[in-house]
């Protein structure tokens, strides 16, 4: 199986990098965005499925990636002295502060990818030091990322409002209308995602890595041993963050908008979908599981809108119950690759101490 | 109207929106406490209630139907929710975050079932006539304040729902196998009774309340197969807020996240108070991790 | 960690994806390929599905009829999903995948302008039915449904004649209530009345205890309501429980039509007032045979309402365009519809101007008990489309032909 790897992997990135030559535009710009939704997929495969967190707030973070990159693109189109057009028929005569340095592209893209991260760090080691985890954290990034679509709604002046912004020319000297342009940003999405995921891979190998696990399996046995989990769990927080930012800002460059309506509540729990569907450990996983669920929205959901929502929902009841591994786990069935025994853990619960829901379940099969 | 009448109209309102809450977050807080369980078809329960009691409205007259029409909201999701814990919720004991997802799923598919059953657009209730009006204080300090007769209803019930939840658990001999199911649930089960017994008698008494309070914001609110998705949020936050599980802790919350509303919409908007609110939540688990009431226990992990 | 297998097995799964993703759909020669795009799920699917039924109508009588040019139109038939993102990828779909001719679609501000850029890139032509808040001016949309200066203003207007001088403004918080409160806030100052209050309530809102407060403080003459769906329902119900139904303190509302009125339960809003261009109780012939073909293909039950009538009316012009034009061609089609002169389709005359929105009469109705509007008043004549507020936005021009 190794030595089929050594192959699969070259011979995944080769087909991605040709797909320009053997997909029509629309096809490529729809691989091109779920492609970067997949880098976003694996940060939330780091989180949750490796950490044991689960973030129902990524939305938010993508969201900051997707906005910073946003407000230079829009700023780039403007004549000198002029303001976005949304800013003026909200009344606003001259760019706001915020506004102002993201005018340079350089710190746009930085910003969109510091941003992020940095209020993750802000927030995790808030949260994480209080040892604030499980449900609780769920549900405060959920509340967090309600909190930002509220804010950016009604702030319209400086935001965009409902609409978002959108009406792109160009990005960094390079013309958004240009197919060209669209199958470069389609391969630099297939390189970062390749550079991605074998960083995470690398870094999940890492004593970090062990850790990370070891968290999520017992948290307390690791401070036992001497190690303060907050630092390792805001760590990977963070990248979670970070990865979300990245696909934000390459999913604005390909589709040309964002607006609060992509980064609420609801699509911030549909990308845990994907994950699960997935499989919540495994990267390769969590990226097909994007593919899978965008490819099946887009192309069921026009035919049978009725039929897509039983069945979305219907995947996540399944996948939850039966299934808890997703895609990664029927692979795993298939080659009938024994099963490591410390994967026996991935069942068991994260809020509560290992031991526990141990006994628990003896005493619920019995 | 005098700024007093509309400082004591809006603690009115604080109070109405408190009560609200508190029945909404109940049942969450029921089986959040005792079983571990995240349900976020919660918010679905609640329409239910809802399209029961218009359903009850459609047959029968309209003073004594929407007295029927709660009973039926009560007693039917009730049972929905026997046959979800049944099926589904305890399959996931001791996976909270599972339980979080897989609910989700079962909520995507109930909002699309009434979608299918009572079409997209949503359904006519209207409140009795023994529940329309208000008070309407017209001098004094108080000129112009007029509290609705709806709104003290819901508040009424709120209470002698909160009430009766709290005899049932300290008074009776359900509530005793409740509480000690809650305080060790090996210990209990070692001493031979049947915690999967009390999980559904738990799970179905929230889903009732749940029902209960889907027909009463039905009064307030709209019917529409997606109503709950209003709610569902400010409910868990609610619930966190309180403590796990905790009622009092529970009733608490509500009154801190309704009046802290109430409040901050007297100098701001709707969307700026709701951002208040949720950055306050988030503050304020900074100060009590567990929330409001915490349960005192020698359990390192306290979960 | 072992990955190992999993990943053979997953770039099986991805080639067999890729296979899949490569088929392709022809045209044939005599048939024309238009695409319908709205939201079919999601919270915007209530509205927009019944625009789609009235644009696939529009469709199918034309080619009972004969057709275009003499071929049969194909509809192509995609979900927005109610979200912007899948409006623009599903609108670059239809152009560039499908090679539609044209586009009938959208609903919200912010599913049209995230299709503008895909429309203005790829070079095609979307017919837009919703009144919306102006300030725009691509030619690569044809816009149907209200501008300001023909719902919102012409509403003010007949408030003024009937003597209200103190105003409320409510709406959700997106784009189309605060600019058009923008925009009355200026007229009614400019006209020496009063702006009470100006509040806004979160998509989807349930509480308006607050509101309802501030409303009995601030003891408005009329509200001006630009609450969108639900919010609809839980605001009425709680001024009526507050003992302020629409009888007592008069409702202005721009975004509750037939279909709406009938689902909250005409009890509810009974007495209170819209502005739209269309009434389904309009009385014309043509309005008529829509009401009467629209009931016996979607049920005796079902209402049509404003938006419909110009998702229906974007059809039949956009045919008669290319009748005119002896061709599909974009730009020739968009030239000869602002040049073909008054018409009645459906809602009484109506054109294309210049600058590619429609000329209409403005209608206040009040709403009876049976869930249908009484006509009170109307603007006697079609007004001429103004994007831009000549008062709020001076100096700014939408010049297209």
């Amino acid at each position: 199986m190794a030595r089929l790897e050594r192959i699969a992997y070259p011979a995944a990135l080769v087909l991605l990098l040709l797909a320009p030559v053997y997909l029509g535009a629309y096809n490529l710009a729809l691989l091109g965005r779920f492609l970067a939704m997949g880098i976003l997929a694996m940060g939330i495969a780091l989180v949750w499925g490796h950490a044991g967190i689960l973030p129902l707030g990524q939305g938010l973070f993508f969201g900051l990636g997707a906005y910073g990159i946003a407000m230079h693109l829009k700023l780039v189109a403007l004549a000198p002295g002029e303001i976005p057009d949304f800013m003026q028929w909200n009344g606003l005569d001259a760019l706001p502060w915020l506004w102002v340095p993201f005018k340079s592209g350089v710190i746009a893209l930085v910003g969109a990818l510091v941003v992020p991260s940095a209020l993750a760090v802000a927030l995790g080691w808030l949260l994480f030091r209080r040892r604030v985890g499980g449900v609780y954290f769920a549900i405060i990034t959920q509340a967090m990322v309600l909190a930002a679509t509220t804010f950016i709604i009604s702030q319209q002046p400086y935001t965009g409002g409902f609409n978002g912004l959108t009406d792109f020319s160009s990005a960094f000297g390079f013309s958004l209308i240009d197919q060209r342009t669209q199958v470069g940003l389609y391969v630099v999405t297939v390189l970062l995602l390749a550079l991605l995921f074998f960083t995470a891979r690398w870094l999940l190998s890492t004593q970090f890595g062990k850790l990370l696990r070891a968290i999520r399996d017992g948290e307390n046995r690791v401070r036992f041993l001497g190690y303060d989990p907050a630092p390792y769990k805001v760590a990977i927080f963070a990248v979670g963050a970070l990865m979300a930012a990245i696909a934000g800002l390459l999913f604005t460059l390909n589709i040309g908008v964002i607006s609060p309506a992509m980064i609420g509540v609801v699509p911030s729990i549909e990308m845990v979908v994907w994950v699960a569907v997935g499989g919540r450990e495994s990267l390769s996983g969590a990226v097909l599981g994007t593919l899978l669920v965008n490819f099946g929205k887009d192309k069921v959901s026009s035919s049978f809108p009725d039929l897509w929502l039983y069945l979305i929902g219907a995947m996540f009841v399944l996948v939850v119950t039966v299934l808890p591994e997703g895609l990664a786990g029927i692979a795993r069935l298939l080659t009938s690759e024994p099963r490591e025994e410390s994967r026996k853990t991935l069942v068991v619960p994260v809020i509560l101490p290992a031991d526990e829901p141990a006994k628990n379940s003896k005493s619920r099969s019995a | 109207m005098t700024e007093f009448a509309l400082l004591t109209g809006q603690a009115f309102n604080g109070i109405s929106l408190a009560s609200i809450l508190l029945l909404v977050a109940l049942g969450l807080a029921l089986s959040f406490g005792l079983m571990g369980v995240i349900n976020m078809a919660h918010g679905e329960l609640l329409m239910i209630g809802g399209y029961l009691t218009y359903m009850m409205l459609q047959v029968l007259p309209h003073g004594i139907g929407y007295l029927f029409g709660m009973v039926a909201a009560f007693a039917g999701t009730g049972i929905f929710g026997a046959i979800l814990e049944m099926t589904l919720i305890r399959r996931l004991y001791g996976r909270p975050l599972d339980t979080l997802l897989a609910t989700w799923g079962v909520s995507l598919i109930m909002q699309q079932g009434a979608r299918s059953i009572f079409g997209p657009i949503g359904d006519e209730v209207t409140a009795p006539k023994w529940l329309t009006g208000s008070l309407n204080v017209s001098s004094g300090a108080l000129m112009g304040l007029s509290l609705p007769v709806v709104r003290m209803f819901i508040i009424l019930l709120s209470a002698a729902v909160f009430g009766l939840i709290v005899f049932i658990i300290l008074r009776t001999r359900v509530g005793l196998l409740v509480q000690a199911v809650h305080q060790d649930r090996d210990m209990a089960e070692a001493l031979g009774i049947n915690t999967r017994r009390v999980d559904l008698a738990v799970f179905a008494l929230g889903s009732a309340v749940a029902g209960l309070t889907g027909s009463a914001l039905a009064l307030i609110a709209p019917v529409t197969p997606t109503v709950g998705q209003n709610y569902i949020v400010y409910a868990f936050l609610v619930v966190i807020l309180g403590g796990l599980g905790s009622l009092l802790g529970t009733l608490f919350a509500a009154l801190l996240v309704g009046i802290f509303s109430a409040g901050c919409q007297i100098f701001t908007g709707v969307s700026t108070s709701d951002v208040l609110l949720l950055l306050f939540v988030i503050a304020f688990i900074q100060f009590r991790p567990r929330g409001i009431i915490t349960i005192s226990s020698r359990s390192l992990e306290g979960s | 960690m072992n990955d190992k297998s999993r990943g053979a097995l997953i770039i099986i799964g991805i080639s067999v994806l890729i296979v899949l993703l490569i088929s392709r759909v022809r045209a044939q020669d005599s048939t024309v390929k238009v695409g319908v795009l709205h939201s079919l799920t999601g919270t915007m699917a209530i509205s927009e599905v019944t625009v789609k039924n009235a644009t696939m109508l529009a469709i199918d009588q034309i080619n009972a009829a004969g057709g275009v040019n003499g071929k049969q139109i194909v509809p192509i038939v995609e979900d927005g999903a109610s979200e912007p993102a899948i409006f623009a990828q599903k609108a670059q779909k239809l152009v560039q995948e499908d090679k539609v001719v044209t586009v009938f679609g959208g609903w919200t501000s912010a599913s049209r302008k995230a299709m503008l850029p895909v429309f203005e890139r790829f070079h095609g032509l979307l017919w837009y039915p919703v009144q919306f808040e102006g300030n725009e001016c691509s030619p690569d949309i044809m816009y149907s449904g209200a501008q300001p200066n023909q719902q919102i203003l012409p509403a003010l207007d007949w408030a003024k004649q009937k003597g209200y001088t103190r105003y409320f403004l409510l709406g959700s918080d997106y784009v189309f209530p605060r600019t058009a409160n923008l925009i009355l806030k200026k007229h009614i100052i400019h006209d020496g009345l009063t702006v009470v209050d100006e509040e806004y309530v979160p998509l989807g809102g349930t509480d308006f205890s607050a509101i309802v407060n501030k409303i009995q403080a601030a003891k408005p003459d009329i509200i001006f309501n630009t609450l969108n769906g639900d919010s609809n329902v839980s605001f009425f119900k709680q001024m009526a429980a507050a003992g302020l139904p629409p009888a007592k303190l008069p409702v202005m509302s721009f975004s509750i039509a037939e279909p709406e009125a009938k689902a909250m339960g005409p009890s509810i809003v009974e007495g209170s007032f819209a502005a739209w261009n269309y009434f389904q109780s309009l009385d014309d012939p043509a309005s008529k045979k829509f009401v009467a073909a629209y009931k016996s293909r979607f049920g005796q039950d079902s209402v049509v309402d404003d938006p419909m009538a110009h998702g229906y009316l974007d059809v039949y012009v956009w045919a008669a365009a290319a009748e005119k034009a002896r061709s599909f061609d974009i730009d020739k089609v968009r030239k000869a519809a602002v040049t073909l002169g008054w018409k009645d389709v459906v809602m009484g005359k109506t054109k294309f101007a210049s600058n590619q929105s429609l000329y209409q009469t403005a209608y206040v109705g009040e709403l009876q008990p049976d869930g249908q509007f009484r006509i009170l008043w109307n603007s006697s004549a079609p007004i001429f489309p103004e994007p831009y507020d000549p008062l709020t936005f001076p100096g700014k021009k939408c010049l297209i032909h």
